[in-house]
């Protein structure tokens, strides 16, 4: 038992931190900050920044990028690059395909796509979720047929996150469909957002943005080099990558920071003729909530300091679980100290006087409830806590 | 950072583990706590062999110079099987007065018996008219000749029939004093009963009772007061870990086994859902006890910290402790109301520990005042 971090984690979350803010342009983080939408350009720039200096891809095989850190520091540089608000290298690269692709891919494969995954010059997307496979994802129907030297793919993907900016999408198709369980006849395919038969169609969502679409295949041609792995295995690497997917998504650094802002909007703002952060009900809501997150915090540093193994612990259930409460709790509050001026939310800078933080506070908190339905759903994480954990 | 215990803390958590999981199933547990003084004499004694009522006391007192990480792991334990020895109140609160406010002589002579298990010390210190305060108004210590004479009342006082020696919180100019009454003074009273949870608590009365200075000077004790009942607190929520982690796993088991519709109750999601919130609950009040626990133990921690820390730990064992205790009831269905099953038990001790020493809402309160001093809260501390 030891409160304390050791002199060489201090020196290194002081490295991190000295980093994060200095060598990621201010105005790419005030972008984060403010939870304005990060161009392309934006995120791209951050990750090759990062890459550069052997902060994107930590976590991957030390051949391809990684670095041998202890789980700790790994939890430390993610925590401090949260905190700086540095846009984090794209989940969809760093620690979705790319974690796949080091560990079942082929030489050929990681060669020709690890470096180009780590620097961000492929940008990925997620090619897992249909219209009726959403929890549910094995019975996906997406389907490929081999033809000659190619695989044929038909079918439709959706929630594909900010797939317009991608070059290539990493795709979960139905290779048996004879396989007893449906989770045996899937297998992992690789390709081109712009092979002939591929479309995408954009959903906008409830904030006015529009960071997911749906992906259309018509007779997509995929040259069989581009299974990832084994055919019909698939699952196995889907599950893989889930597990990968809940570490760190308790993103505890990025709710402290929109705690620590909705204090100073409280500051400013007055409510019953004195600043709202002196009104005793809100001081008791934002001290119960920063208690929630540090419980959360300590909870996720035991689970990093115990899974040493590099396996996903069932435990970062809980993380997800109350991870995602807390991000939508915090946005929920940043919303409840605008009040009326949250109403604001999609006026132009030229035409209101309203502050942007409490303009982008409502979309924000609407844009929030899918932290608790992306990465598997808070009913799938009870599910495994209860069954998994529990025994139930 | 390291949550982890040594293999000797661990030898120690599984001797004492041994030690009352032998001396306590639920039917056992039910025949001592019917009868004065609510705890097992020889388990006591049992626990004093072991060493764990000197634990926290320095080796030249008569202890084992341990730290909180040993503490909570036998408050773990005491919690686990619902142990009715007063091990929080007398080891860690009174205990943890005389080590801190005591002469080298008080030291030896107090500390070295509850170490040895002969003298059974407790703090007398709510009353009944306040809630929750470090301080004492309604019994006065005035000078007597070289000594000193307390009068008021003291209630509920935890196994205040029972002690051998109460350290009772008095006014005196200037503050709150701190006094040593042994058992057998004149001019006291004490009238025990039994509690909802099984343990023992006393109206303890004064009228001109002789009492001896804990301390050398007659100073204002309200600092200390408030630090000890601060790891106390830290300990209390690790004896609250310890009972909740078997409220839960008392309820899984039984969704397991009990069948309703022909089919066991685990086959209900919107029943196995609600034991996986309690998971949910109980991991992270367990994350928080233990970051107090390295807090109080943290040779560098200010009183500030330490008072912080307990508040947090408080506060969250508050919020798990109704949330894992009421659902345990539920899920049960009927049996968890009974006193002749184990789980509601359970129930009834989180609450009496959700209420000894403040309760959540007491806490969130005290963090509210300081809530616009710091941008977030920093669990790793430079």
């Amino acid at each position: 038992m030891q409160l304390h971090l050791s002199p060489e984690d201090q020196a290194f979350r002081d490295e991190m931190r000295t980093f994060f803010t200095t060598k990621i342009p201010q105005a790419i983080r005030d972008d984060v900050a403010a939870h304005r939408e990060v161009s392309k350009e934006s995120y791209v720039e951050a990750q090759r920044i990062l890459n550069a200096a052997g902060l994107a891809v930590p976590h991957w095989p030390a051949e391809w990028g990684g670095r041998d850190w202890t789980p700790l520091q790994r939890h430390i540089w993610r925590e401090e690059m949260q905190l700086a608000a540095v846009p984090e290298p794209l989940a969809f690269n760093a620690s979705m395909i790319g974690p796949v692709i080091a560990a079942f891919g082929n030489q050929e494969q990681k060669e020709r796509f690890l470096p180009a995954t780590a620097n961000l010059d492929i940008w990925w997307c997620q090619g897992f979720s249909e219209p009726d496979a959403g929890s549910d994802l094995a019975s996906l129907r997406t389907v490929a047929v081999r033809d000659g030297d190619d695989w044929v793919v038909n079918g439709q993907k959706t929630w594909t996150t900010l797939g317009q900016y991608a070059d290539w999408i990493f795709c979960l198709v139905r290779t048996d469909p004879t396989a007893e369980k449906k989770q045996r006849g899937i297998s992992m395919l690789v390709f081109p957002m712009d092979t002939p038969g591929v479309t995408l169609r954009p959903i906008e969502l409830l904030d006015g943005g529009f960071e997911v679409n749906e992906v259309f295949f018509e007779d997509v041609r995929v040259p069989a080099e581009n299974l990832i792995g084994e055919e019909n295995r698939g699952w196995d690497y889907a599950k893989f990558l889930l597990g990968n997917e809940r570490v760190g998504i308790a993103r505890v650094g990025a709710t402290k920071r929109m705690i620590a802002d909705a204090k100073e909007h409280a500051a400013r703002l007055s409510s019953g003729g004195r600043p709202l952060i002196e009104d005793p009900s809100m001081r008791t809501r934002i001290a119960e909530l920063e208690n929630e997150l540090l419980a959360l915090e300590l909870t996720a540093l035991r689970v990093v300091s115990n899974s040493s193994d590099g396996k996903p612990n069932p435990a970062s259930s809980v993380l997800k679980l109350r991870g995602s409460e807390l991000q939508q709790a915090a946005t929920e509050l940043l919303v409840d100290i605008a009040g009326p001026l949250s109403l604001a939310s999609f006026a132009d800078d030229d035409a209101t006087d309203v502050p942007e933080w409490a303009r982008s506070a409502t979309p924000e908190y609407l844009n929030y409830r899918k932290v608790s339905i992306y990465g598997g759903s808070n009913e799938v994480q009870r599910t495994i806590i209860a069954g998994t954990i529990l025994g139930l | 950072m390291d949550f982890t215990f040594d293999t000797e803390q661990q030898a120690l958590r599984e001797a004492v583990a041994g030690l009352l999981q032998r001396a306590y199933d639920p039917e056992k547990r039910r025949a001592v706590t019917k009868e004065d003084p609510g705890f097992d004499e020889k388990v006591w004694s049992q626990l004093a062999e072991m060493g764990v009522l000197g634990l926290p006391f320095a080796e030249e007192d008569g202890g084992m110079g341990a730290g909180h990480a040993e503490v909570a792991l036998v408050a773990t334990e005491v919690g686990r099987v619902l142990a009715p020895e007063p091990f929080v109140e007398s080891v860690v609160l009174a205990g943890g007065l005389v080590a801190d406010v005591g002469t080298a002589e008080q030291r030896a002579q107090l500390l070295g018996a509850l170490s040895e298990g002969s003298s059974l010390v407790v703090f007398a210190h709510a009353e009944p008219g306040s809630r929750w305060t470090p301080t004492a108004t309604g019994v006065t210590a005035t000078r007597s000749g070289d000594g000193w004479t307390l009068s008021g009342t003291k209630e509920p006082v935890p196994s205040g029939a029972r002690a051998d020696v109460l350290v009772v919180s008095a006014a005196v100019e200037g503050g709150t004093g701190l006094f040593v009454v042994r058992g057998d003074a004149t001019g006291l009273t004490r009238d025990g009963y039994r509690t909802h949870d099984g343990t023992r608590a006393a109206r303890v009365t004064l009228d001109g009772t002789p009492a001896e200075l804990l301390g050398e000077d007659a100073g204002d004790r309200t600092a200390a007061i408030e630090l000890a009942l601060a790891r106390a607190t830290v300990a209390y929520a690790h004896e609250a870990v310890g009972a909740m982690e078997t409220a839960l796993t008392t309820t899984s088991e039984y969704l397991k086994t009990r069948k309703q519709f022909g089919v066991p109750l685990s086959r209900f999601q919107a029943l196995t859902f609600r034991a996986a919130d309690m998971y949910v609950s109980l991991e992270l009040v367990r994350s928080i006890a233990l970051w107090a626990t390295m807090v109080v133990d943290a040779p560098d921690s200010t009183p500030e910290q330490v008072l912080a820390a307990a508040d947090r730990a408080r506060l969250q064992t508050s919020k798990a402790g109704r949330h894992i205790g009421k659902e345990a009831i539920q899920l049960h269905g009927g049996i968890g109301v009974t006193a002749e099953y184990s789980v509601g038990h359970y129930t009834s001790r989180l609450t009496a520990i959700d209420h000894l020493l403040g309760d959540g809402a007491w806490a969130a309160d005290r963090l509210a005042r300081t809530v616009d001093a710091h941008p977030y809260v920093e669990a790793l501390p430079a």
